[in-house]
């Protein structure tokens, strides 16, 4: 059956994962890869995916987010029937309270997903980068007779940051028999991608019950209560998957799309990634330029050196500088003469002449977003 | 309708037959130009930067890709609820259709559409000619003025004079004489082919000149001196700044080398007037450890391997390692393997160069005076060949992508 499908994007991450990157903005709106916000990539897969019903369910200092929304027209959202949905919490639902988790924003935007017409629901969370077709998981979840089905990868977490993730224990036919959080035991690990797949009914009586229950956070009260009590499976995803927990983690990935084969699974694999448009010319370099191994995005202006790096739209390097193992975020400045190693600037930064600025490969220097250097 | 004060008309129906294989497929404003645009993106971009916000775009030749390009015209901010952009190709009437004559017939067989929006003012463009300008500026001029008809004008080299309308001013920029191409041009002031008219006035001329069995129905040939003969005010609006008519494979050649000179009037990097185009939903571009990379423009989605100098590199690009692109224009998802050697080259979309071969008219590398080699979009170059002259699939058809049946 076409469309049957919708989606929800669940913003309910911890703000401080990625220390200064996201002091100011959502995890969701933290910028990746040169053009796109994390949010990107979930969002373009479920529209890959034939999504035409996406819900944000958003928590605080959206500013950022909604800026780079906007209609969702990029993304082929706008539209008549359905499309994008940017859903508050709604506080009069529980005026007195204080926001305690992300169920309660379930509630309060409930007839959201009363009134959707679609049979299943997927919903997911901004922190996975992956290129992936939910409809795989659709498949399986059909296809095993699962009431929930979760979307998990194998991880050695000997090499990969497996902090503050649910790990899964499954029985042979997939269904899964226990959920917790890693407990730093055990080399390869079942992580869930916190993407989960039901029929919208079930997500409206797991709510229901929670907050019948006094219980308010989606993951620990909803899915992870309920295992023995439904029928949940795990879908195993296969390819690239990212998951940013960490701005160990983030860096890290950041380096890895350095890779063309990873480049060319996350950008082109099963749909492409869409993001707000900015009208940038293509990048130019100039005679002095200098440039290896290294992502480049519209409206660059490169007259420096730069080794293993990732450039935003519209950084200027000039002449002289040197850029090795770092991200310099939307219309960085980096001035003549500069040297920078490990290190991310954020969005309008500017870096005189001749600084030398350096952090460590596993311990990246951040320059907070608009400062002068 | 919402009466508007200016409506542009954009002229998108030439062929430009002078860029041969370039427009086999696509009329001239939409030949691709400087990485990521078509030419048309100019004075649509323009048009929006000058704050009109109602074109109509006259389409006649291989409309497909044009149509499809322009599509509700997003890309420009030109899809708005009252007026936009509008094509119009031409049409079957209740006496059987015809085709656009002339540039003057074309604004004629479409009166009816601008007296929906019943302007006072209407802004000619053509569709072939890369430049940034402020129309707005040129509208007030016309008005401070009080003119009839006002021409952009642009002064050329007096060797090239001859190309063009060629105009006489007084010392207040009225128009005393106008000559289209003359042989022995007496001034060097010519015709940008921008125009302002008054639409009431224009309205008058066009049906006139309809009937009119000797008119070529062309406003340098026919409206232009008719007008000034009847002592209409004429004024000559002066432009400054970079304006290039891309008509021939040089001149489009040269358009695009001039982006990346550092000294060029064409600054594509200024903000406040974006020149805006549809955006690929394309990753960043890649230059590899083993990429060289200089005085080039790149676009995204690209993976570059090898050497690139002096060139324009449009989306999903693949530079082989140990290949050497110079002095070129290489357009979207062109495939260059290994050691493959590219020297003052316009490369059409699609098109796969096979390792080890060489593109050039000359032997000789960087040599700059050489001609231009010009290969179709969707051609297959056959490992370890010499290209030197252009090539499409009408001169070798075993290079043809679409026979081949994969690309």
């Amino acid at each position: 059956m076409i469309d049957e499908l919708m989606g929800v994007i669940n913003l309910n991450e911890s703000e401080e994962y990625l220390g200064d990157l996201s002091r100011s903005r959502p995890l969701a709106a933290v910028p990746f890869a040169g053009r796109y916000r994390l949010i990107d990539f979930v969002l373009s897969n479920m529209v890959n995916s034939g999504i035409s019903n996406v819900g944000i369910f958003i928590q605080h200092k959206y500013r950022s987010l909604m800026d780079h929304l906007r209609s969702g027209k990029e993304w082929d959202l706008a539209r008549k029937r359905d499309g994008l949905f940017i859903l508050p919490p709604a506080y009069t639902k529980t005026p007195t309270q204080i926001h305690r988790g992300d169920v309660e924003n379930f509630y309060s935007n409930l007839d959201y997903i009363r009134k959707s017409r679609q049979k299943y629901i997927v919903i997911a969370g901004p922190d996975i980068v992956s290129n992936l077709d939910y409809r795989e998981a659709l498949h399986a979840h059909k296809k095993s007779g699962a009431e929930i089905t979760a979307l998990y990868t194998k991880v050695n977490c000997n090499t990969h940051d497996c902090v503050r993730s649910t790990v899964l224990e499954l029985a042979d036919d997939g269904r899964i028999t226990d959920m917790t959080e890693y407990r730093s035991t055990g080399q390869f690990q079942n992580i869930t991608m916190k993407i989960f797949i039901m029929e919208r009914t079930l997500l409206i009586e797991l709510v229901n019950d929670c907050i019948a229950r006094g219980d308010y956070d989606f993951i620990k009260h909803c899915i992870v209560k309920n295992v023995s009590k439904y029928k949940v499976y795990g879908f195993h995803q296969q390819g690239y998957v990212a998951r940013i927990s960490s701005l160990q983690s983030y860096f890290k990935h950041s380096m890895e799309l350095l890779d063309t084969k990873i480049w060319q699974e996350l950008f082109f694999k099963s749909g492409l990634i869409y993001t707000k448009i900015k009208d940038e010319p293509p990048a130019k370099y100039m005679l002095e330029a200098d440039v290896a191994n290294a992502l480049v995005a519209t409206g660059c202006y490169i007259e420096g050196r730069v080794e293993n790096s990732i450039l935003f739209r519209g950084v200027k390097v000039h002449k002289g500088a040197y850029i090795k193992n770092s991200i310099l975020m939307q219309k960085c400045e980096i001035g003549p003469g500069v040297i920078l190693e490990n290190v991310i600037c954020d969005k309008d930064v500017f870096i005189t002449a001749n600084k030398q600025l350096k952090g460590e490969c596993n311990y990246p220097l951040i320059i907070k977003k608009g400062q002068v250097i | 309708m919402h009466k508007k004060q200016c409506v542009a008309m954009l002229l998108a129906g030439g062929q430009g037959s002078r860029l041969g294989v370039l427009t086999q497929k696509v009329a001239k404003p939409a030949v691709p130009f400087g990485g990521k645009y078509r030419i048309i993106d100019f004075p649509l971009s323009n048009c929006y930067n000058s704050g009109i916000d109602t074109v109509g775009v006259l389409t006649q030749y291989k409309p497909l890709a044009l149509n499809s390009y322009i599509g509700i015209g997003s890309a420009w901010d030109l899809d708005r609820i009252h007026g936009g952009v509008y094509v119009l190709p031409p049409f079957v009437k209740e006496q059987g259709g015809e085709w656009y004559k002339g540039t003057a017939d074309a604004i004629c067989q479409n009166i009816n559409f601008l007296d929906r929006f019943d302007p006072e003012y209407v802004l000619i463009l053509s569709g072939d000619h890369i430049y940034k300008m402020d129309y707005s500026l040129m509208l007030e001029f016309h008005q401070v003025q009080e003119a009839d008809v006002t021409i952009g004008v642009l002064e050329v080299p007096w060797e090239e004079a001859s190309r063009f309308g060629i105009m006489s001013t007084d010392e207040n920029c009225r128009v005393t004489h106008f000559d289209e191409k003359p042989k022995e041009p007496k001034s060097n002031k010519a015709s940008m082919g921008i125009y302002i008219f008054n639409w009431p006035l224009l309205r008058k001329y066009l049906l006139e000149d309809e009937q009119d069995t000797s008119s070529s129905h062309d406003f340098g040939h026919d409206i232009i001196p008719k007008m000034l003969n009847n002592q209409n005010t004429l004024m000559a609006y002066p432009f400054e700044g970079y304006w290039k008519d891309v008509g021939t494979v040089e001149s489009l050649w040269q358009a695009n080398m001039d982006l990346l000179d550092e000294k060029s009037e064409l600054n594509m990097y200024e903000p406040s007037w974006r020149i805006y185009s549809a955006n690929p939903p394309r990753p960043p571009h890649y230059t590899a450890a083993t990429g060289k990379v200089n005085s080039s423009i790149i676009s995204e989605g690209c993976l570059v391997y090898g050497e690139v100098k002096n060139s324009v590199i449009f989306p999903d690009v693949y530079i082989g390692k140990g290949a050497s692109v110079q002095n070129s224009v290489i357009m979207a998802g062109v495939y260059i393997e290994d050691n493959v050697t590219i020297n003052k080259a316009i490369v059409g979309r699609k098109t796969v160069i096979k390792q080890g071969t060489t593109v050039a008219a000359l032997p000789l590398q960087e040599k700059a005076d050489q001609d231009i080699v010009v290969i179709a979009a969707e051609m297959i170059i056959p490992p370890y060949s010499t290209i030197r002259t252009s090539i499409s699939c009408l001169t070798n058809e075993d290079y043809c992508g679409k026979e081949d049946g994969q690309s």
